[in-house]
């Protein structure tokens, strides 16, 4: 067998078409994502600006026309942003800065990896679209973001607290204006926290057993359709 | 606690002298002995603790290190780590407790049948450590009555194991008529073992949670 058969296959750096771990990335500037281009070709102005930091590319989106964008991103063939990883926000501890909503897309068919941030003035309604229908996985994301920093998602099906318990009266914590020990003394904090009932936060929905409803006895149906409401 | 000191308990404790005794025992030959049953009780106790393992954070994992066979906790009776409250003797917080978390202990501390005893495992159970944060219960004693706390971050095994034999040692010291074997009812009201006003009162130098302006802008 002669020697010119064998294709060099090669993992990761070096090889063919793969791309390689860039190097000496600026901090400020290089290249941006092509997709970037894109979008302001396809959205104009809604596109307020793009930056390039570190290598990768920000791009600040009107915040009415987030949903159209990521929806864009998702289905254009040339785009294939098919996996989100994050959903977060960031208010800064300058009480004129907006807070930045910021969302994390990748797509794995073209290893390119894009940030969104949509910006929310201060003192406006802090409301912005839920991507729920389009990354399914945007549930559990975005709900932590509304329980960190009071975010309403509008189209979102269920949203509600995710870290802190339900009962939990002094806020968002990751807002700056929350102090670190929260809103109560500390005597107050644990009377609230020990009046909760640490069985009726969970919901028929997240017992893993709701397939098997139909098969379990009488008395145990009875308490899970009542929420386990005991002592409450 | 071997068997030989059971054998020479106490003042009271006698070895049987079977030539005096034996109008009462129709064995003559076979030895006795009396001891207090107080001793007795908690000798028994003391050298089978069954521990509650409560590990929540970082101290668990060197709870499981004492655990194990280099340390050993079956050398003291705890060979058996009982995993369901209704079967143990001795909760062991180990690592921080978040308030979402204090009903949960409450209720596994209420569970546990009499006689129970609870040790704090580490600086985060004990005082809430680093992390006074609004999340954080500053110390669990304030929700279920310690009996001994260890310190350290996390405390090394053998730590552990110091805490483990004062436990024992206060086990033996226990009396069935006296107050010492009562469980401390926490007050009625707010349903704290350390009153209220007690506890902001330890949370004020650094600033109370109310009035600590810290993350002001
Ligand atoms: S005391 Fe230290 S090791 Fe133990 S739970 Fe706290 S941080 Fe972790």
């Amino acid at each position: 067998m002669r020697a010119e058969k064998f294709t060099v296959i090669s993992a990761g750096h070096g090889g063919g078409d793969t791309p390689a771990t860039p190097r000496n990335v600026p901090h400020k500037g290089g290249d941006a994502n092509p997709t970037a281009a894109a979008l302001q070709a396809r959205f104009g102005s809604t596109i307020a600006r793009v930056d390039v930091i570190n290598g990768e590319t920000t791009v600040i989106v009107d915040r009415d026309k987030v949903h159209d964008i990521v929806q864009w991103l998702h289905d254009e063939p040339t785009q294939s942003y098919e996996y989100l990883s994050d959903v977060t926000a960031v208010e800064h501890r300058d009480a004129q800065r907006p807070i930045e909503i910021v969302w994390h897309l990748r797509s794995i068919k073209f290893r390119r990896f894009i940030r969104l941030k949509a910006l929310i003035v201060k003192g406006s309604a802090l409301s912005i679209c839920s991507i729920w229908d389009i990354y399914k996985g945007a549930d559990w994301l975005e709900r932590e973001c509304y329980d960190m920093f009071g975010i309403q998602f509008t189209g979102h099906p269920d949203l509600r607290r995710i870290l802190m318990w339900e009962q939990f009266k002094e806020g968002h914590p990751l807002r700056k204006d929350f102090p670190l020990r929260g809103r109560f003394s500390r005597s107050q904090q644990l009377e609230n926290a020990l009046a909760a009932n640490p069985e009726a936060r969970y919901s028929m929905e997240e017992l893993s057993i709701v397939d098997a409803y139909e098969e379990l006895p009488l008395d145990m149906r009875r308490r899970l359709l009542g929420g386990e409401k005991t002592g409450e | 606690m071997g068997l030989k000191d059971l054998l020479n308990a106490g003042s009271d404790g006698t070895h049987g002298d079977a030539t005096s005794m034996v109008s009462m025992d129709a064995r003559p030959n076979e030895p006795w002995v009396t001891t207090k049953l107080d001793f007795l009780v908690n000798w028994g106790r003391a050298n089978s603790l069954w521990p509650m393992p409560f590990g929540t954070a970082c101290c668990a994992i060197e709870f499981m290190a004492s655990a194990a066979s280099n340390y050993d906790l079956a050398r003291f009776g705890m060979e058996r780590m009982a995993f369901s409250p209704r079967q143990s003797d001795v909760l062991i917080c180990a690592g921080r407790v978040p308030f979402k978390l204090a009903p949960v202990l409450r209720r596994i501390w209420q569970q546990m049948p009499q006689p129970k005893w609870a040790i704090s495992m580490g600086a985060c159970a004990s005082t809430g450590g680093m992390f006074d944060t609004y999340a954080v219960v500053q110390g669990i004693d304030t929700i279920i009555p310690i009996d001994v706390y260890v310190p350290g971050c996390p405390p090394r095994p053998e730590g552990l194991i110091y805490g483990i034999m004062m436990l024992q040692k206060k086990v033996m010291n226990e009396r069935m008529n006296g107050t010492s074997r009562e469980e401390m009812e926490p007050d009625p009201k707010s349903k704290l073992y350390i009153p209220s006003s007690r506890i902001d009162e330890l949370s004020e130098p650094f600033g109370n949670s109310v009035h600590q302006t810290r993350s002001a802008p």
